[in-house]
């Protein structure tokens, strides 16, 4: 199906997150749909998948305009969208949610339902369970069973954003080749992402918008630098890690064991020392979330002894944690990290304002702003933090974080940042070394993880590797690793 | 989002009275009644003397501390369905110290009201605690305790409290002299309920609005996980917004029983907290809102008693208007909602 764009406005308050967009996508290719943090792309994606409503312009597709007040009309009309969070109801059964939005739930379709699930999941090497619950499946095979779902409703347009933050290598591998086979079948695949790696060896054309405006369409074979200089108007040089010197230890685990009704991660020891950087590794659900949830003090651990500082933190209650100045960011960012429907000011009363009586509003506000400027966050001190976007909410999130950390935990840092956006929060995260914090971060990307850290850990089935050093390993080897293999 | 043009908006906001009206006026004219003289009635009987407007301040004092306390709970993100039994808590508390204590007024008064507070924030502690420590969903330990709470009254009324002469369904004894609260010359008027009640809403409207404490409650509200992960003690904001809410709504039943009663009565809390509900939701949970939503309900309680002298309609004509307001503005805020999607 073809699709165009003509003069696409949308405007949230005095923010144009689309001006006047005009475009053309040919069915049966990869598009790459690529933009620094905030420059409009999910807008322009939930306009066409029926989520919200432009102001003004028109939608055409081959040819015939179209308008969806919801993204069930948008699916009707053969065009569905894949969230970076997923939408599934996570209580339900794998094919209770490929079922649904497909109508009369009879005792028959199920059947009918469960073999065409099956037969998807086949085509595309997917190993979905159709009994298992979407709360307990991994962001990438939530992902997967959401394409299938939108491929059984029938879709010509499936539209991708960002699916690649979260999910393991494998599991990415296993989407694009699914990608690559829809748009053989004609489909038209749109995808949205931050990572220029993969919309090269995707896309077969590209468009970069820049504060809701198209600024570049390219056709592959693309060049890094000129995507780059489109998106940012400026190259950027990868800067070298400057190193920092090591303090004490801050963080010593003795023989950790954390379990869950799915995973037990055991045998878990580790010192880490003030100003040292140490990734965490592996597919996703290897046991990292438990093993950071668990530093943080926010899950029990069955046995073994935390050790913060000289002291022994092992059953003490989460603020405690709080108190010895342990910071945690976790993935889940309008779930765990924020509170949807405060404004961004008012997030700054709540993490600055304790032990006063009254909110000095003059002064969140003034915090507010420091933030936004120095973060560089696109919003105002009353934004309420569900209107950013999603580079925005990080950097909010991460703006956030109090001064002076002893322990910083972070999930997917730069999860959902732009190139420039990432470089600029690990030096800002890499500056708080000076101070002496340690960092322990998790990622699915290997070359932050090669390129940040002091030692790697790789986490496989609950178990936890020895730490290497960074700077003996490459990407290939800790691929090799992650994948439980020997280099 | 386009900029809605404010004639909508003001439409949009008075609908939901337009539409009840619309709806009363059909079920009056189905059951052979005037409309215009039925309306008429229930305004006259609300404000026509000073008796009457007395009746409405009275009737506005346990309906604004209530509705003060849930707008606590509700920031909370909380369904409060205990205030009932808070109020009848506070009543309970009230009775005790004034049929127990030997004090002049300039004392027991203000140990009634202390007590009344006391009353219905335990009530409030004990509802917080199941929610918390017990994981029970708060609608259902409210529910139960009200239903406790009544079962309490019924009990000390015709057991321990009974007066000399024998029980009887209009309750205790009158309280002493030096426990009823004073009156404004020779009307129903409280002046001291009055300010209470005055005080609650204001206070309440002040501290959600600028106090650490509201922003933390409103944070609960919208994402408990997250406001704990930020360092908020969950379950102790939440506790302790029972313990507020349970505080205002027990300050009601104790103005109840010493400001308009003067004994405890079987059904002291006259359903005000159920009522307190309708009015928080109807104000959308502001507190600006809330005085003026309490003067309808109050007016229409006050004035809806006439229908059955007057016209011989059933008085819960009332009841409906109430309610029905209630019902078609959530219908409307549902439609605003999808406007402004958009
Ligand atoms: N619901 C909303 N309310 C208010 N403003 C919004 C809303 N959604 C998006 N915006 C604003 O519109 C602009 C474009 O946002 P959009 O989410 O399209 O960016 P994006 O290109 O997807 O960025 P990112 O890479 O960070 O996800 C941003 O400035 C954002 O703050
Ligand atoms: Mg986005």
């Amino acid at each position: 199906m073809r699709i165009e764009f003509r003069n696409l406005d949308k405007c949230y308050g005095s923010v144009r997150a689309n001006d006047k967009i005009s475009l053309t996508l040919q069915s049966g290719t990869i598009q790459g749909l690529l933009g620094e943090n905030g420059a409009g792309k999910t807008t322009l994606m939930k306009i066409l998948s029926g989520y919200t409503r432009a102001d003004g312009g028109e939608v055409l597709l081959d040819g015939t305009a179209v308008t969806f007040a919801s993204p069930a009309q948008a699916i009707a009309h053969g065009i569905g969208m894949l969230h970076q969070d997923p939408m599934d109801v996570p209580a339900l059964s794998v094919l209770d949610n490929f079922m649904l939005g497909a109508g009369r739930g009879l005792a028959q379709q199920r059947k009918r339902s469960a073999a065409q699930l099956t037969e998807l999941s086949r085509q595309f090497g997917f190993a979905l369970d159709p009994d298992a619950t979407a709360g307990s499946l991994s962001v990438g095979e939530r992902q997967q069973l959401e394409l299938v779902r939108l491929l059984a409703l029938g879709v010509q347009v499936v539209v991708l954003d960002e699916p690649t933050t979260g999910i393991s290598e494998p599991q990415k591998l296993l989407l694009f080749a699914a990608l690559r086979k829809l748009a053989e079948q004609g489909l038209t695949v749109i995808f949205v992402s931050h990572k220029l790696a993969e919309v090269e060896a995707l896309c077969s054309r590209a468009v970069v918008l820049r504060t809701g405006r198209v600024v570049g369409e390219v056709q592959a074979p693309f060049s890094s630098d000129q995507l780059v200089m489109m998106m940012f108007g400026q190259c950027f040089s990868r800067g070298g890690r400057p190193a920092a010197p090591l303090g004490d230890e801050v963080l010593q685990l003795d023989d950790i064991a954390v379990h869950t009704h799915q995973l037990s991660v055991e045998h878990i020891s580790l010192g880490v020392r003030a100003g040292e950087v140490i990734g965490l590794a592996g597919l996703e659900g290897s046991g990292q979330r438990l093993l950071m949830q668990a530093c943080a003090g926010i899950r029990r651990v069955g046995s073994g002894r935390i050790t913060l500082a000289g002291q022994d933190m092992t059953h003490e209650p989460y603020h405690r944690y709080l108190q010895e100045r342990v910071a945690f960011v976790p993935a889940a960012r309008l779930e765990e990290g924020m509170i949807a429907g405060l404004q961004i000011r008012e997030h700054v009363a709540l993490a600055k304002g304790n032990g006063h009586l009254f909110v000095r509003w003059d002064e969140a506000e003034a915090g507010a702003r420091r933030l936004i400027d120095e973060f560089r966050v696109v919003g105002q001190p009353t934004t309420r933090v569900q209107e950013l976007s999603g580079g925005n909410q990080q950097r909010t999130l991460l703006g956030l974080l109090p001064e002076h950390l002893r322990l910083l935990l972070l999930e997917h840092p730069t999860r959902g940042l732009d190139v420039e956006s990432s470089r600029w929060i690990w030096q800002r995260l890499l500056a708080r070394r000076a101070d002496g914090t340690a960092i322990l971060f998790t990622s699915t990307d290997l070359d932050e993880l090669v390129d940040h850290s002091d030692r790697i850990v790789v986490f496989s089935g609950g178990a936890m590797s020895r730490p290497v050093s960074a700077a003996d390993v490459t990407c290939e080897q800790l691929g090799y690793l992650i994948g439980g293999r020997h280099a | 989002m386009k900029a809605r043009s404010p004639a909508l908006q003001v439409l949009l906001g008075v609908a939901p009275i337009l539409l009840t009206l619309v709806a009363a006026t059909a079920i009056l004219l189905v059951a052979g009644a005037n409309p215009l003289a039925a309306f008429g009635q229930i305004i006259s009987g609300a404000f026509e003397s000073p008796r009457k407007l007395a009746d409405v301040a009275m009737a506005m004092v346990p309906l604004l501390l209530c509705a003060a306390g849930m707008l606590v709970t509700f920031a909370a993100g909380l369904w409060n369905i205990g205030v009932e039994g808070q109020v009848v808590a506070g009543a309970l508390a009230t009775t005790w110290v004034a049929l127990r204590l030997n004090a002049p007024a300039a004392v027991l008064l203000p140990l009634t009201v202390l007590a009344g507070m006391a009353g219905g924030a335990l009530w409030g502690l004990l509802i917080g605690l199941i929610r918390t420590k017990g994981k029970v969903n708060e609608i259902f330990a409210g529910l139960g305790l009200n239903y406790v709470s009544m079962a309490l009254t019924n009990y000390l009324i015709f057991g321990p409290w009974k007066p000399p002469d024998g029980a009887t369904m209009s309750g205790t004894d009158p309280f002493p002299r030096a426990a009823w609260m004073p009156v404004i010359g020779t009307s129903r008027a409280s002046l001291p309920a009055i300010l209470l009640a005055v005080a609650g809403i204001v206070v309440i409207w002040w501290l959600l609005r600028d106090s650490q404490w509201g922003l933390r409650l409103k944070a609960v509200g919208q994402n408990e996980n997250a406001a704990y992960r930020l360092g908020i003690r969950t379950s102790r904001e939440i506790v302790l917004a029972f313990m507020v809410c349970g505080m205002l709504a027990g300050l009601a039943g104790s103005l109840q029983t010493t400001a308009v009663y003067r004994r405890l009565i079987p059904s002291i809390s006259g359903g005000y907290g159920y009522m307190a509900q309708l009015v928080v939701l109807l104000s959308g949970l502001r507190a600006q809102a809330v005085p003026l939503v309490v003067l309808f309900f109050a007016a229409i309680q006050v004035g809806s008693p006439r229908l059955e002298l007057r016209m011989y309609l059933d008085s819960s004509l009332g009841g409906v208007l109430q309610a029905g307001t209630v019902l078609f503005f959530l219908l409307v805020r549902g439609l605003r909602q999808r406007l402004s999607k958009e």
